[in-house]
């Protein structure tokens, strides 16, 4: 198994047509993703050539969903359209929406995340602004190279696309069942919480890694809710010891202001639930590998 | 984005927000000139983004054109923990009899926004929270609904404001959200905001944070920004780079947020082994870079004089290894004999075997590849401390 995303998953493109959507496209079909169309209203009832992959695109989200089963919808459009992009595929009820745009304004997020809470979360939404979500060996939507990691026992969930593939690799022989970029923007859709809940779940993940940043309270959340809920064991990962108060550090939430949300408070969180953290990223896949070998 | 106190109070003017007189002056001069124009008592205010101006003597009340002038000389040029003070805003001054607060925030760990509200006034909101938790009310905003006359009334109530004052407050509310929702803004604060003996509301200072994500939306905004700028910073905005410069020896240069932080932090372990040696900046190249964006990069911190070896730290996801090789080539190419600082390279992912290729056949004298993360920051840390 995996979760959210598996062999099962039928992905559409909203923004396939785009430079950033056809790019994506293309990877992910070569990763052996299911692709079953795209979403442009402006080319609806066009086929689109994708390396021999004939791929319809359609009006609507809805309409997609109608003509192929579709129950995934992956998000490239540009920043100014994204909030209407995901409000639709909220009102498609569309199982799982991942927003890969980078950049949309806050507000544009506050309020399609309040509009899926309003309409009762019917879709699950990854993002904006991450690399998506990848099941190696089964589906992968979203921006995550298919081929850095094979299947395994490893969840992984980040709020960083990098430091996702920097994980993947370091574990790489043990291998992922699958890995979650949730993104460094401030508003979200799914948080840490909701990918432990899932590996905690899921039979064929055994560890979980967690990689996190400055930031905003998602990792003292997280380890609460790993102390409380979580059997599995977990290593955790933060980001951004060494970053300055008030600077912005690319991700728009990555900001430390006052004491809350340093990467010092949250690793202190981590330990108190008992979660080995990891000084840098190769430490941390260190202590994975321990804790593994000892479960076997 | 913050502004600064005096673009806060001209928005909110512009929003129908009650605010006083205020207008700014960069000399003594213009300082005097603005009191005679407002006349009477008036307050000389220093323009800075930081707290704690008032402590540090940035602000005073005077009650003439020569008292304004003095205070403004005294005022500009004060260093304020670090912010140098360039302007100051002359504002016509008020007769307080009560003072409230009242901010609109983003609140991230419930993913809406945020409104906080006490009857409470006149002291830092940090230390109310702290001493009296129970006057600051802390009221969920949705997002679609936003703030209308009856939730504003909530809030206000929940604040611990009697009716008659909570109806002469809620108007004030509404507009501040009007100024929050329009502008694309992740803070909206007013504190204090306060009733003058004359009865009516009034926003005396206030912060404003503007989401940069919206600036598409805001094209006629034009923000000035008197704050210092570092020249490094400067050319790295107009290069559309993303770069903070920091107080260290080890430039560093990534491919995305998240490992760049990771790569700053991994820096500052190894430095502890090699005299305490630090990361110079943050350089984010983003997803997909290609070999130009890597060498204006380069160009940024080879510019920076405190810089005394890079580390270039990629992880091909999109971004091509050998697209960052190209890059590293292109760069020292054109700075010639000028290249004088070393730098090392981990290159993985995306066409790591091309990339590292590319650089071994280049054998540039001043360029090393070193295979992890780790080694190659403690090589950085070492060849800056030497």
């Amino acid at each position: 198994m995996s979760i959210f995303l598996d062999q099962n998953s039928r992905i559409i493109v909203q923004g396939m047509t785009g430079a950033e959507g056809m790019k994506h496209t293309r990877r992910m079909l070569a990763g052996g993703s299911n692709i079953v169309g795209g979403v442009n209203p402006r080319k609806a009832g066009e086929t689109v050539d994708v390396d021999g992959t004939q791929l319809p695109v359609f009006g609507t989200v809805a309409e997609a969903m109608a003509a192929t089963g579709a129950n995934v919808s992956v998000i490239f459009v540009p920043p100014a359209f994204a909030k209407a992009a995901i409000i639709e595929a909220i009102d498609a009820e569309i199982p799982l929406a991942v927003a890969i745009t980078e950049g949309i304004p806050v507000h544009d997020s506050a309020e399609a995340w309040a509009y899926n809470v309003a309409k009762g979360e019917k879709t699950r939404l990854i993002g904006p602004n991450c690399p998506g979500i990848i099941s190696p060996g089964k589906s992968n939507a979203g921006i995550t190279p298919w081929d850095i990691a094979g299947a395994g026992p490893i969840g992984l969930v980040s709020k960083s696309g990098t430091l996702t593939y920097q994980m993947m690799f370091e574990l790489r022989e043990i291998g992922i069942s699958t890995a979650i970029g949730i993104g460094g923007d401030p508003i979200i859709g799914t948080t840490h919480i909701d990918a432990l809940a899932a590996f905690q779940a899921d039979p064929e993940t055994k560890a979980i890694v967690l990689i996190g940043e400055i930031g905003g309270d998602s990792e003292e959340k997280a380890a609460a809710y790993i102390q409380a809920h979580v059997t599995k064991p977990v290593v955790a990962y933060v980001a951004g010891f060494t970053a300055p108060e008030g600077k912005t550090m690319g991700h728009a939430g990555a900001i430390v202001s006052g004491s809350a949300g340093t990467a010092q408070a949250k690793k202190e969180a981590f330990e108190a639930a008992g979660v080995k953290v990891g000084k840098t990223p190769s430490e941390t896949a260190a202590l994975m590998r321990e804790v593994y070998a000892s479960l076997a | 984005m913050d502004l600064f106190e005096y673009q806060a109070r001209d928005l909110f003017e512009a929003y129908g927000v009650p605010v006083l007189q205020g207008l700014i002056a960069d000399t003594p001069d213009e300082a005097a000139a603005a009191a005679a124009k407002i006349g009477g008592t008036v307050v000389v205010k220093a323009q800075v983004q930081v707290g704690g101006r008032g402590k540090a003597g940035g602000v005073k009340v005077v009650h003439s054109v020569d008292e304004a002038r003095e205070a403004a000389s005294k005022i500009l040029g004060l260093d304020i923990k670090g912010h140098v003070v360039k302007r100051v805003m002359i504002a016509e001054g008020a007769a307080i009899d009560k003072e409230f607060y009242f901010s609109i925030l983003l609140d991230r760990s419930n993913r809406t926004f945020l409104s906080l509200c006490s009857v409470e006034g006149g002291m830092e909101i940090e230390q109310l929270a702290v001493e009296r938790p129970e006057a600051l009310a802390k009221v969920p905003v949705d997002a679609m609904l936003g703030i209308d006359l009856d939730k504003a009334l909530e809030i206000a109530k929940a604040g611990g404001f009697d009716d008659a004052m909570a109806a002469k407050v809620a108007p004030v509310f509404v507009k501040l959200w009007n100024v929050f929702k329009n502008e694309d803004t992740t803070l909206v604060e007013v504190n204090p905001l306060v009733l003058s003996k004359d009865g009516q509301i009034l926003a005396l200072d206030g912060k404003v944070s503007l989401d940069e994500n919206a600036d598409f939306r805001h094209s006629e905004r034009e923000v000035v920004n008197i704050a210092k700028v570092d020249p490094l910073e400067e050319k790295a905005k107009a290069l559309g780079l993303n770069y903070v410069k920091l107080d260290g020896e080890v430039g560093v240069i990534g491919n995305g947020a998240g490992l760049v932080m990771s790569t700053l932090d991994v820096v500052a372990y190894a430095g502890e082994k090699h005299g305490g040696v630090k990361p110079a900046n943050f350089l984010d190249i983003g997803g997909g870079a290609s070999a130009e964006v890597m060498a204006n990069g380069l160009d940024v911190i080879l510019n920076d004089p405190q810089v005394r070896s890079v580390f270039v730290n990629v992880f091909g996801g999109i971004t091509a290894c050998d697209a960052v090789a190209n890059g590293i080539v292109g760069a020292l190419n054109t700075l010639g004999s000028a290249a004088s600082k070393p730098l090392v390279v981990r290159l993985d992912g995306n066409n790591v075997i091309e990339g590292r290729r590319i650089l071994a056949e280049y054998a540039h004298p001043l360029v090393t590849v070193v295979e992890t993360m780790d080694e190659a920051a403690d090589k950085a840390a070492e060849l800056a401390n030497k």
